[in-house]
């Protein structure tokens, strides 16, 4: 990623209950803290950051706003140091649409990602898991972010979409720049969504004379209530909302997954022990460490839960500090490898419901599964570093482990 | 006697989470979109109630009552 500029770093934060800063490295290194800190002190914040950024807090606040798109818009979703003029309503449809066009957008992309359908992918994604395990198992120390979790969803979903699985690089690289470097850099976005468009342009020409059985097809030959096809924008819209959305999300939730395991030995002999109870640690798994803070945009002026809130001011949804609201969780701030009621909102609550929660589940539990089965011991490794993604999504960048004999 | 339970979905909460088909498959069933609705009327079989409340508690848009018959 050498070709890619390094933008500007904050200010540091000093104050963080008036002048909060999601991209500030104190929270990327360990951000519990802070949002008990937030918490504590109101069930929304606000900074000035961002050209006016509020924060809720508490897990009603943040549903609350989940469930207001008429006073919260979802027109932009990254919290951002600039806020450009929005030029095309196709941005990355379902997830940037507000009602009423939010529902049908959504509606074409949900049977490809139904439960029933994962299954039928599971098989592939046991099978990279796998090749992947098949790389290292015989090292004694590796970069597990780098060797196993940043492969596995990126993968998975260039199987669904018909690309090759070997072009995974480029697109964990627009995605760095998309979501990293893209929140204080304008042009690096803009050249990372212009060398999708390309890319993806050339996928849907080349099935214009010969259809394919993937994803890309499937939204192609989608057909709106009126029987017209998508517009072309909507069509790579919405591919590179799937390419954004469904590779370092997934990639964050297996790193901390296993990340969690290589430093709490009980939990992880209890999961090789009763590798059935994964499909419920999995849930806390993704409530603890929920990888995914998404934004909207105050579009009208309210109140939630007791506090003012003005048009032109961000909002930044995060549901990972939701998902660690004591009064919600008893020991929120423990992970309860069994804890049986979980109503966490990892993917998001109200209509936009992350589309690919089936598949991340899927993939977290194959991930955890096949790792755990080949590989039951393995550490923390003291002489590396674990490093943490910035921003939007939070997860494991670099993972160094020990394995078996070498610990 | 223990009462006899009934599960119901509320169409309009449901958002398609799928926490309480992954939890109890015998008492809820999906559309093509992934939305849950309860199997049949909803009737809880003798030996499952324990499953039509941990569907319910585990419903992240509280979309799901279990009624006491």
């Amino acid at each position: 990623m050498s070709d890619i500029s390094q933008p500007a770093a904050h200010p540091p934060v000093t104050d963080w209950v008036h002048d909060f800063d999601h991209t500030d490295p104190q929270w990327t290194e360990d951000p519990f803290p802070i949002w008990d800190e937030l918490r504590a002190a109101s069930p929304v914040v606000h900074t000035e950051r961002f050209l006016g950024c509020y924060m809720p807090t508490t897990y009603d606040a943040v549903r609350e706003i989940a469930n207001d798109s008429e006073h919260f818009s979802s027109r932009r979703i990254i919290v951002r140091d600039v806020r450009p003029e929005i030029t095309s309503r196709n941005a990355a449809p379902p997830i940037t649409s507000d009602p009423p066009v939010h529902k049908p957008a959504k509606q074409l992309l949900l049977p490809p990602f139904t439960p029933d359908a994962m299954k039928k992918l599971e098989p592939r994604v046991r099978a990279i898991c796998n090749e992947l395990i098949d790389g290292f198992i015989a090292e004694d120390r590796l970069d597990a972010a780098e060797r196993y979790t940043k492969h596995i969803p990126v993968r998975a979903i260039a199987h669904m979409l018909g690309i090759p699985e070997t072009d995974s690089d480029l697109f964990i690289r627009w995605i760095h720049m998309i979501l990293e470097l893209g929140i204080k850099d304008e042009n690096t976005l803009l050249q990372a969504v212009q060398e999708m468009t390309v890319y993806f342009s050339a996928h849907i020409e080349a099935r214009k004379n010969k259809p394919t059985d993937d994803l890309i097809s499937y939204l192609m030959n989608a057909r709106d209530k009126d029987g017209n096809p998508l517009e072309d924008s909507h069509v790579l819209g919405s591919l590179r909302l799937l390419l954004i959305a469904g590779i370092d999300t997934t990639w964050s939730a297996i790193g901390s997954s296993l990340w969690h395991l290589a430093r709490t030995p009980a939990d992880r002999e209890r999961l090789v022990a009763e590798p059935g109870l994964i499909p419920t640690a999995v849930e806390e798994l993704l409530r603890a460490y929920s990888p995914v803070t998404m934004a909207r945009e105050v579009v009208k002026e309210t109140t939630i839960s007791g506090c003012p809130v003005k048009a032109g001011n961000m909002v930044l949804l995060s549901f990972p500090a939701a998902n660690r609201d004591p009064k919600m969780f008893p020991d929120a701030d423990k992970v309860v490898i069994d804890r049986r009621e979980n109503r966490h909102a990892a993917f998001g609550l109200g209509i936009h419901r992350c589309v690919g929660s089936n598949l991340a589940r899927m993939e977290m539990q194959v991930a955890l599964e096949e790792w755990l089965r080949r590989i039951p011991d393995f550490a923390l490794d003291p002489a590396g570093a674990v490093t943490w993604s910035q921003g939007t999504v939070r997860g494991p960048r670099q993972l160094p482990f020990l394995l078996g004999k070498a610990m | 006697m223990t009462k006899r339970l009934r599960v119901h979905v509320d169409p309009d909460k449901c958002q398609g989470h799928a926490r309480c088909k992954a939890l109890a498959p015998e008492l809820f069933e999906l559309d093509e979109y992934g939305n849950a609705h309860e199997a049949g009327d909803g009737t809880v079989p003798s030996g499952l109630e324990d499953k039509a409340w941990l569907a319910k508690s585990n419903c992240p848009e509280i979309a799901i009552d279990v009624i006491e018959e």
